[in-house]
């Protein structure tokens, strides 16, 4: 058992727990709903979000309670919630299970989000693939309406609040806010010029919150059990609460692990995960999903939260651990990384779209002992020109692997290539003898 | 019957969720999906015309999503995960398994019209890699004598109990967690 107290992965630890509407209201599932709506003004649950220190867990980690803040107070039309389920980023797993097997808790969370910013519509959009998931949720939300907990006049409060679940249909980039929107309203996802910021010019043009999964899940306990109580977990005062962390690649048990934000990789592996597969050391670890930088066996002792990651220079991002053991070709993970970027890449922006045909054209020819020793300037001076350049964060995202891994295993890169140099040299031999 | 009159209920349901009505597009082309195993040239031109959109607004939507299919897919769509997290764990071994028992390559399939095989990017399972999905179903954790008893079972009841249920805990190592299955 973990030395800590879990939050989001509580309930569905218990034996016999199913997820269903009497287990969730057993262990004081809707209570914060009961307590809350008609009883605590929107402005102070907001407030208590606020004062909990609780960031987004899909990638940015924004501070929710800032983010809420942001909708028009003197706007009087409709205002959407969109729940961002679609966990696309590689390494990370952590929705599927919070929605597959406590999905009432991720309903009480938007039920809640709803109340705090007005809005009356909320849509889960879930990723395509995940049909598992929308149909738990589908069956959640039924028992949810039937029970008065969503719906109109919920719990005769006066509050009108309807769900949604919407299916995506497999396109990573729908997870970025903006294009989450553009697909739910039934266009290609392709994110949005910001500012304007959904907060003002969201869903339909309406203000807009998206906020994922795991950040509203965290809702009903911080609600429940107060603000103080969720920010002095974790690293406080910066990266509060807990964080369920997915452990994937070369360990005994891979699987999502809830730990307070602040453990180091080295705990996360050896101590929950059943250390390393084989025995063999970790040569590589991703901190936060493929859109976060790798870092080396030098950073295991680095505290993963939201400053610390950052400051070792890569980021928290969806918290998707996935560790290398030693072997790994490091060229290899890059372009595998890589290759997923150029088939997501939505196309808006040429410097993404063209970029990353030639970052994995690159790679690709290293890979296959082609390559030249100018191809890491050129790799290099590709990344410079695609980071920063796009309308969204995809850019960055996609020059993580290629920069992190020239910067720490560049003789890998140098090895493959003189290898080919050697090769061509033999080649040309009879070449130059005639 | 056409697909207007045939799914009337469930599109009045679909509209009724949403304020403007393109927002229902994906899913009432998954309902054209359902129908047919793809998505006709028929059915888009019917979504268009019940959504007050024109024909190019709905294939240029539809183009841009991998899920949705313009021709014929075998009864039993293989995606297999090909990503760096389930690639360190054997993906590639996996996809070896599958071509060398259905004679088939990524994007082909079999002459029976049975089974369709695919090299997918993260299906956000890496946890539980290698793993597959077939149409609307994970199966996690794969071995070769898994895979032997998926492919036999579809072929004979077109379903197989291997396939995951609501998410697998953390904790059990691969090995125990196949005896738990």
């Amino acid at each position: 058992m973990p030395k800590h107290e879990l939050i989001l992965l509580k309930n569905m630890m218990q034996p016999g727990y199913t997820g269903s509407l009497p287990d969730y209201e057993k262990t004081g599932g809707y209570q914060a709903l009961r307590t809350t709506l008609g009883k605590i003004a929107p402005a102070d649950v907001t407030a208590m979000v606020k004062n909990s220190g609780l960031r987004g867990r899909g990638g940015a980690g924004f501070p929710t309670g800032v983010k809420w803040g942001f909708l028009p107070k003197d706007y009087h039309g409709p205002r959407y919630l969109c729940c961002n389920a679609d966990e696309s980023e590689p390494g990370t797993f952590k929705d599927r299970q919070l929605m597959e097997r406590d999905p009432h808790q991720v309903l009480e969370g938007i039920v809640l989000a709803c109340y705090a910013i007005g809005a009356e519509t909320a849509y889960i959009y879930i990723r395509g693939e995940m049909v598992l998931g929308s149909q738990i949720l589908d069956h959640a939300i039924a028992e949810a309406r039937a029970a008065g907990y969503i719906g109109r006049n919920i719990l005769g409060t006066g509050v009108h609040v309807d769900v949604w679940v919407h299916r995506g249909a497999g396109a990573y980039i729908c997870g970025e806010e903006t294009a989450l929107l553009e697909s739910l309203e039934g266009k290609r996802g392709l994110p949005r010029i910001k500012p304007p910021f959904p907060a003002t010019h969201g869903l339909y043009n309406k203000p807009t919150v998206v906020n994922n999964v795991e950040t509203l899940a965290n809702l009903p306990h911080i609600i429940r059990r107060g603000p103080e109580w969720f920010a002095a977990i974790g690293s406080p005062p910066k990266s509060t609460g807990t964080r369920v962390f997915c452990v994937s690649g070369h360990v005994k048990r891979p699987g999502n692990y809830e730990v307070p934000m602040g453990v180091t990789v080295r705990e996360l592996v050896y101590e929950h995960a059943g250390g390393m597969r084989s025995d063999k050391p970790i040569k590589a670890f991703i901190p936060g999903g493929a859109s976060a930088p790798f870092l080396t066996p030098a950073h295991l002792d680095v505290k993963l939260d939201f400053e610390h990651v950052a400051a070792a220079g890569s980021m928290l991002g969806s918290g998707g651990v996935t560790v290398m053991e030693e072997g790994t070709s490091m060229v290899w993970a890059a372009l595998r990384l890589m290759e997923f970027f150029y088939h997501e890449s939505c196309g808006k922006c040429s410097p993404c779209r063209e970029g990353s045909s030639w970052l994995v054209q690159t790679l690709r020819r290293i890979l296959a002992k082609r390559g030249r020793m100018q191809d890491l300037e050129t790799l290099l001076d590709l990344c410079k020109n695609i980071a920063g350049r796009t309308v969204c964060a995809f850019g960055d995202a996609e020059v993580a692997p290629i920069q992190s891994t020239l910067k720490y295993w560049r003789q890998e890169y140098v090895d493959l290539i003189r290898e080919a140099e050697a090769a061509n040299l033999i080649k040309l031999e009879p070449v130059g003898r005639g | 019957m056409t697909f207007s009159e045939k799914y009337k209920d469930e599109i009045t349901d679909i509209l009724s969720r949403y304020p403007v009505k393109r927002s229902a597009l994906i899913p009432l082309l998954y309902v054209a999906q359902r129908d047919h195993g793809y998505v006709t040239e028929a059915a888009m031109q019917e979504i268009a015309a019940l959504l007050r959109l024109t024909p190019p607004q709905v294939y240029e939507t539809i183009t841009f999503y991998t899920m949705f299919h313009l021709k014929p897919v075998g009864k039993f769509h293989l995606q297999v995960c090909k990503s760096l997290m389930c690639a360190l764990v054997g993906s590639d071994t996996v996809i070896g398994w599958i071509a060398t028992k259905l004679g088939i390559a990524p994007g082909e399939t079999t002459a029976d019209g049975l089974f369709s095989l695919s090299a997918v990017e993260c299906l956000a399972a890496c946890g539980t890699g290698p793993m597959m999905q077939i149409n609307d179903d994970y199966y996690e954790q794969l071995t070769e004598d898994k895979l032997d008893q998926i492919l036999s079972d579809l072929r004979s009841t077109g379903t197989s109990s291997l396939k995951s249920g609501p998410f697998m805990w953390p904790g059990a190592t691969p090995a125990e967690r196949a005896c738990e299955a």
